[in-house]
Order: C-alpha cells, then structure tokens, then sequence
C-alpha cells in the first residue's frame, strides 16, 4: 500500500516562496493498493499535479472520494485532465447533501457552468459515475475496500479508512473533535455530552488500530479557542487520538494558508516534545511525501 | 379504528413539507443567523420550540439517505450528527418558506395550538423528571409533547373546511376533539400525526405515543406523562387546542400519578416560568 500527497495546505490554494518546502496546494491524497489500485481522496487543487502524472499512465481508472464539497476539496476536478479523453474511467464518490437535497453528482455540475468553467459537464469524454454513498457503506476498490465514517465539519464530511491485505490507512478530510455547545450551568449540558462522548467512541472504534492516520492538523492548542466551531483539528487533539486507538504513524495535514514553513515547523517540533515514548510515528504532510508500507 | 387513504396520507406528507414555521422562530432565525459569531444553543433553544421546523428536521435526520442506525429524537442529536451549520442552513430555508398564518380558513388558532404544544412538552419533561426518573428519558417526552397534536395543524391546514366542521361538531355535541374529527374527518390527528411520523421514519417509540395519546388505559412512562401533561395544560387553560377540558373528567394515569390532578401540578413546583416562557414564545397574550 503506497500513499502519496499532492496537496497538504487548507482552505486555499498558497503558493510562493513560504510555503515552498511544504507545498500551497489543496487537499489531495494518491492512495495506491498493493495491486495498483488508484484511490484519490478529494480534488484540492493538488490533484492537477496529480493528473500530469497519470498523463503517462494512460487509460487511468480512477476511484475518487470526496470527503466533503468545500472549494479547497473540488474545485481541482475541472482540471482533473484524464477526465477530459476518452477511454478514462472515474468513479467520484461523496455524501448526500442534506441542505441541497442533492447527491454527490452536483459536484461536477456546479462548478461547470457558463460564468465560472468555460467546459461543460457533457463535455468531459471519460466515463464518469457517481456514487452517492450512505454512512458506513463499503466500496470494494480491486484488492481494497473503503469505508467512511461520518465526521464533525460544517458540511457533511466523511473520513475514509482504506484496508488492503491486512494494511489500513485513514484520512479525516476535515474535521473538528466534537466540543459540548452549553456551558456547564446548562440543563442541557450532561445529555448534550453524553451524546458527543458516544461519537467519539464511535470513531475510535472506526479508527482502532490503523497504520497510518492523516488527520486535519489546522490549529494549534493556543489557536484553537478563536476558531471553534470553524470544523477544524488540532495537533495535539489528532495525536492524541492517534494515542488512543494505537496509529502506527499520525501525519498532520491541512496547513493553514498563512503559516509559512518556518512557522509549520516550529509547531511541529513543539508537538514533537508531547509525543509519549510509546506513542505513533508523527511527520509533517508535504507535496511530495510518500509513505509505503 | 378510523382509517385515511395511502393517497390522502401521500398527499398530506407532500403538503407539510411546504408549510411555514410558526413567526416567532421564523424571526428568531433570520436574526440569530445573521450573526457569524450567534451562540449554537440559542438557535437550538429556537428550533426545538417550533413543531414544524422539529418536524421537518427530524425527517432528514431520520431519512434513509442518511442511514443512521439508531433513530433520533431530538434537536440536539441532529447538531451532534449533522453538525450545527447544516442544522442552521435547513433551518434557514424553512424560514423562508415563510410564516405559518394565525388564522386559517378552519378557524384554528395556531399560536394557542403551539401554546398547547409547548406548555404539554415542558410539563411532559418536567413529569419525566420529577415523576419518573431513570425510567423514561425527559427529552423523549419533551419531543412527544411538542409534536403529539401535529394532525391537528395539518388538518388545520390542509383540510381546513373539514377540520372547521369538526370543531364544531365537538363544541355543538360536546364529546372530545379526536373523537368529532373521526366522525366528521373519518380519521383523528392521532392517526394523521402517527401516519406522518412513521412515513418521516421517526423513531416507533415517539410514532406510538403520537398514535395513543386518547387511548385510555395505563401505557408506558412515556405516553402516561404525555398524556397527563396534555390533560393538566387543558385543565389549567395553558393554550387551546381545539379540545376544552370538561370539568368533571377523569385523571387519565391514577395509577402512576394518583387521581388528584390538583396534587400531581403540585409535584411540579412553579410552572409560571414555563408557561411564561410559552406564552412569550407562541405570541399568545395571557388570558
């Protein structure tokens, strides 16, 4: 199982010169299964780098899994170029949307239209397929299977864990623990935490014993109190998930746009000194960074 | 048992999903959301006194599509799973369908009907706890008060003249509401209200105590405190629903709560600040 990062940073696209170690683009994961497979999770803008590569692989059977529709996780699919020739095949998976009423099928549709995307959505010559998928259902991929697992952001997103021939790995898209919305005075207090205590044990469970976790690192402990309810992670709360259900390795991805990589790896190293002695691997998500297990 | 076509049922469904919120949350929620930084549990306080907004929620949760595996209950659920920002996107565009009118051509009075609704789901709640602590849970009560009279908007609504006939069939015949809408109607808000909530895939517990709300008998701690809680808001005039309390009529849980209704709102403390609090909420005056 092979994984590769073509877009680390949130929010949005960041390049120039302090953010070149680590890269400005958005969110998008290559997952490769022991036979070949190709898994993409989300369309960030580092998936056009991703698709210049699949250029000399072609035909391309690609499985991608939107975690969530925020711009920093599609708006790269218009510029997904083997969508574009015929022979290519894409499968885009993603969750319904509660609000819109609508599928993951919108998610091509709404970015493709006259003012904004000179192509339309009939243009594209690969065959395309959506699945829509309900919480929990398993999508069998060649010799791995995806599950997702319902996660807190301000749209509906999944995490999806990928498992191959006894190997797993994760990847949260984004997401923000699950904080209580009344204060201890509150006659709602107990039975509001009570119900968020049962989530998090849900994910653990999801989550127990994976080889690598990629999970939404945004904020530090110091940033967080300003940005709750913004759906987003944090360093220390993704270690200490990554503690908990026994991660192999945790690596911290979705970088804030405005933190430079001299700042990136000062909070790293800070984290470095919290990581129990027999806690997981812990390494920094950048473009180009490949994990083979 | 009186009985309503699947097409009537079909129909009704369809017809609800169009219906406006009551004004107060209607207003509540365009002010609240305008605010970025508008606190969750103040919108939440807004959404889950507003049958129709709790309704329409509750049947997304509760939807296939999103295929939980344990039905949910309540509005704070809803934000725990669906997260607090779609909560207040879905509750955005109910409240530009608009707002639900005072008056309707069947004559019933919706801001007392949600009166009603919300004084029986407070003392359902507080009866939970006071009552029956550890054997029923309190904001399942609370949800099967707001919504257990739902039918009777929807007739209101939707059916007006015949919902209108049967109101004055109970006033002219004197017998209860449920009992003229199956005369007049052919099937009571019981069934209309139950039919809905099983359609929406509401959990069997809540549809059940929605169904048996004019049942006699003893029932579960649930439907036991909603239907004392219906029956002490009728006596003490806490809204009107369409069906007056006839003095003389019997404690409807003797067994759980004893036969003296006098003593069982006793047990209950002050109830001014939750009717206050209804009363504020429902736009209704006191009388």
């Amino acid at each position: 199982m092979k994984i590769r990062f073509w877009g680390v940073r949130g929010s949005i696209a960041s390049p120039g010169p302090h953010t070149a170690r680590y890269g400005g683009n958005t969110t998008c994961l290559e997952v490769r299964s022991d036979a070949g497979e190709l898994i993409i999770f989300d369309a960030g803008t580092g998936i056009f780098p991703l698709a210049q590569a699949l250029l000399k692989q072609l035909p391309v059977s690609a499985n991608i899994f939107i975690t969530h529709t925020h711009w920093d996780h599609i708006q790269g699919l218009p510029f997904f170029t083997p969508l574009y020739i015929p022979g290519n095949k894409a499968k885009i998976h993603g969750a319904y949307d509660f609000v819109s009423g609508s599928g993951i099928e919108q998610v091509m549709n709404v970015q493709l239209q006259y003012s904004y995307f000179p192509v339309r959505e009939a243009e594209l010559r690969a065959a395309i397929e959506y699945q829509t998928l309900a919480i929990g259902e398993a999508v069998v991929v060649g010799d791995a299977t995806v599950r997702n697992t319902l996660l807190n952001h301000p749209v509906t997103n999944f995490g999806y864990r990928v498992e191959c021939n006894g190997k797993s790995m994760f990847f949260s898209g984004d997401h923000e623990p699950w904080t209580n919305i009344y204060t201890q005075e509150d006659a709602d207090y107990d039975e509001y935490q009570a119900m968020i205590d049962v989530r998090q044990a849900e994910l653990d469970a999801f989550l127990q014993g994976v080889d690598v976790l990629v999970m939404d690192c945004s904020y530090t402990s110091s940033e967080y109190p300003s940005k709750i309810g913004w759906g987003h992670g944090t360093f220390d709360a993704s270690l200490e998930l990554a503690y908990r259900i026994g991660a192999r390795k945790l690596v911290c991805t979705h970088h804030e746009p405005t933190r430079s990589d001299e700042e990136l790896e000062k909070v790293f190293a800070d984290l470095l000194t919290r990581v129990p002695a027999n806690g997981p691997e812990v390494v920094l998500a950048r473009e180009g960074l490949e994990i083979e297990w | 048992m009186s009985q309503i076509s699947p097409e009537v049922e079909k129909k009704l469904g369809a017809a609800v999903e169009r219906m406006p919120a009551f004004p107060k949350s209607v207003q509540k929620v365009l002010e609240l959301t305008r605010n970025i930084n508008c606190l969750p549990r103040e919108l939440v306080g807004v959404i889950e006194k507003d049958p129709v907004m709790t309704v329409k929620i509750l049947k997304v949760i509760n939807s296939a599509a999103f295929s939980l595996p344990n039905k949910m209950t309540s509005i704070n659920q809803s934000v725990v799973y669906l997260g607090l920002n779609t909560v207040k996107n879905m509750a955005l565009s109910f409240a530009a369908v608009g707002i639900l009118p005072r008056t309707n051509a069947a004559g019933f009075d919706v801001q007392k009907y949600l009166m009603h609704s919300l004084t029986v789901a407070s003392v359902a709640r507080a009866l939970a706890s006071h009552q029956l602590a550890g054997e029923v849970d309190p904001g399942d009560c609370y949800i099967a008060g707001l919504l257990h009279d739902f039918g009777k908007v929807v007739f209101a609504q939707f059916m007006p003249d015949e919902f209108k006939a049967a109101l004055q069939y109970c006033h002219d015949q004197g017998v209860p509401l449920h009992v003229a809408e199956a005369a007049v109607i052919g099937a009571d808000h019981t069934v209309v209200g139950s039919m809905l909530a099983e359609r929406w895939q509401f959990p069997p517990t809540l549809v059940a105590c929605i169904r048996n709300h004019h049942e006699d008998g003893a029932q579960d701690g649930m439907g036991d405190c909603l239907r004392m809680a219906d029956q002490i808001c009728r006596y003490r005039q806490f809204g009107d629903a369409g069906n007056p309390y006839r003095v003389g009529e019997a404690v409807v849980a003797p067994q759980r709560f004893g036969a003296n209704i006098d003593a069982v709102i006793e047990s209950l403390g002050d109830l001014d600040k939750l009717v206050a609090e209804a009363r504020s909420f429902a736009q209704v005056e006191a009388e």
